[in-house]
């Protein structure tokens, strides 16, 4: 199993869900975080002095799937979350040793 | 004991005003609370409602009467009213109930103005014990000689507190900058507003109090008040305008707190003027408040005073535009007994209200800052570099403002 993590623009966010219920992705967890890439932070003016606003608002969303659905998976989140600009974010994919369901005590890819 | 006629109509405007009045503390709370960090917006709300509580107590038990009793000099009134007592004797076509009321609430917003200065870092426990003293001895004296004695005799106008209250409270604001220091932090870490449609509220609050503040300080409802209360709303209007002329010319953008801080700024340059000029003098009072402060935002830069929220730049400058330009635009077509520079009234008035604005400025940089350095050298003006780091709404007040 492998834990799928992306952050990408907020407002990509109905359109990656869309994209990922297509093709039977049982749930994600999303959180509002906040950070810089290479797009860097944006500036914003009050009362004619500049600020340097580093930390940009972005969406992480993580699912967990099974191996066999990485590639298809990736390439849903990759191809509904892009805009072609600058900032679209990234997407990294980790091992997991172990998923239980909570209410029934199953594991594995069963708990998914 | 004598009777007085009393009109209905000017008692139910005034008594009217001084809740719009009252309800611009909470207005300006929430304009300067918008513009500070989220963790110090309690503290911010909580010196300007505190200011509600304590000045309306000193003003009640002796600073009404040290204005309004009848002393027989220009400087300080007496104890006459000590407790409001027999404030049913004073003369006039209004309850003296209903003047106590109004100028409460005047006595209140003043010092609540400072605190837009010295925002995130003045402990709360000395805050309290500083707009104490300073509405006694700084507010109090200022009041009596613009509104009933030696500035007024001499022929300085004031309409609604251009001197009293905007050059006092900004000229304080000053002073207790000076003495209090800049925020840890100030000029390197970016310290932007947590919460713009806040201070847009606020705004709102403001402006529509202001219609009472100045519309109702000629204690009538008459035709000067309705001069009043329309110059007041136009030079919100322009004072936006320029404002955010200025800021798009210079700053590539018209914002938010551009549209908000250019309407106070032009409400309080109009505040000397309202019931005493007509015509386009309030379009013009406005734009030129809206244009003057925001060129004003870069004297704190320069001089390196951490004036947090800029009460210098709106209050004071614009404090004294409005109170040099009624020396050009005063009209007794309008109101009063003084004609400004253009209006043939020569260079007296302008010389008047020049004083006017060098005397409450001077008296209350000089009485403030005594009353900062004793109260720093005492019990400290400012929270320790934790409580600071921490913020205002735990440090001063075991609170939070957001749930996180």
């Amino acid at each position: 199993m492998k834990l799928i993590t992306a952050v990408i623009k907020p407002f990509k966010l109905d359109d990656v869900k869309d994209a990922l219920k297509a093709i039977d992705v049982t749930g994600i967890t999303v959180s509002e975080v906040r950070g810089f890439g290479r797009q860097g932070g944006h500036t914003e003016t009050y009362r004619g002095a500049e600020y340097k606003i580093d930390f940009v608002p972005k969406v992480s969303l993580a699912t967990v799937v099974d191996e066999s659905r990485v590639d298809d998976v990736v390439d849903a989140i990759t191809k509904s979350a892009a805009t072609g600009k600058i900032g679209d974010g990234k997407i990294w994919i980790t091992d997991v040793d172990r998923v239980v369901r909570i209410r029934t005590g199953e594991e594995g890819t069963d708990a998914i | 004991m004598a009777m007085f006629a009393l009109d209905s109509g000017d008692t139910a405007w005034v008594l009217t005003s001084a809740a719009l009045v009252l309800f611009m503390t909470p207005g300006l709370a929430f304009f300067y609370g918008g513009m500070v960090r989220s963790k110090n917006v309690l503290g911010m709300l909580m010196q300007n409602v505190f200011a509600m509580g304590l000045v309306s107590t000193i003003w009640a038990i002796v600073g009404f009467s040290l204005v309004f009793g009848d002393s027989g000099n220009g400087w300080i009134g007496n104890f006459d009213f000590l407790f409001l007592a027999d404030v049913k004797n004073l003369d006039g076509d209004i309850p003296g109930m209903a003047l106590v009321a109004f100028q409460m609430m005047f006595a209140v917003i003043t010092p609540a103005l400072i605190t837009g200065a010295t925002a995130d870092r003045l402990k709360f426990g000395s805050y309290a014990v500083l707009i104490g003293f300073w509405s006694l001895l700084v507010y109090v004296p200022a009041a009596k000689w613009v509104f009933n004695g030696w500035l007024l005799d001499m022929g300085a106008l004031d309409f609604a507190g251009g001197t009293a209250i905007h050059i006092n409270a900004g000229v304080a604001a000053l002073a207790v900058v000076i003495v209090i220091g800049n925020r840890r932090g100030h000029g390197t870490v970016a310290m932007p507003p947590h919460n713009l449609p806040l201070t847009m509220l606020g705004t709102g609050i403001l402006w529509f109090g202001w219609i009472g503040f100045n519309a109702g300080s000629g204690l009538a409802a008459d035709g000067v008040a309705a001069q009043a209360l329309v110059n007041t709303h136009l030079a919100a209007a322009t004072g936006m305008l320029g404002w955010l002329l200025v800021e798009r010319l210079k700053s590539g953008h018209a914002t938010t707190l551009g549209a908000a801080s250019g309407a106070v700024a032009g409400l309080v340059a109009i505040t000397p003027c309202a019931g005493f000029v007509g015509g386009p003098a309030p379009l013009i009072i406005g734009a030129a408040a809206g244009v003057l402060c925001f060129l004003a935002l870069g004297i704190k830069e320069k001089m390196d005073w951490d004036d947090s929220l800029d009460v210098i730049a709106v209050h004071l400058i614009g404090g004294i535009v409005g109170t040099l330009l009624l020396g050009f635009f005063a009209d007794t077509a309008i109101n009063g007994e003084f004609d400004g520079l253009l209006y043939g009234g020569g260079l007296e008035l302008l010389k008047d209200q020049f004083v006017a604005a060098l005397v409450v400025g001077v008296f209350s940089f000089v009485v403030t800052f005594i009353l900062a350095k004793i109260i720093d050298g005492t019990m400290g003006l400012r929270v320790d570099e934790d409580a600071e780091l921490q913020g205002l709404d735990q440090s001063q007040h075991a609170e939070s403002a957001y749930s996180s």
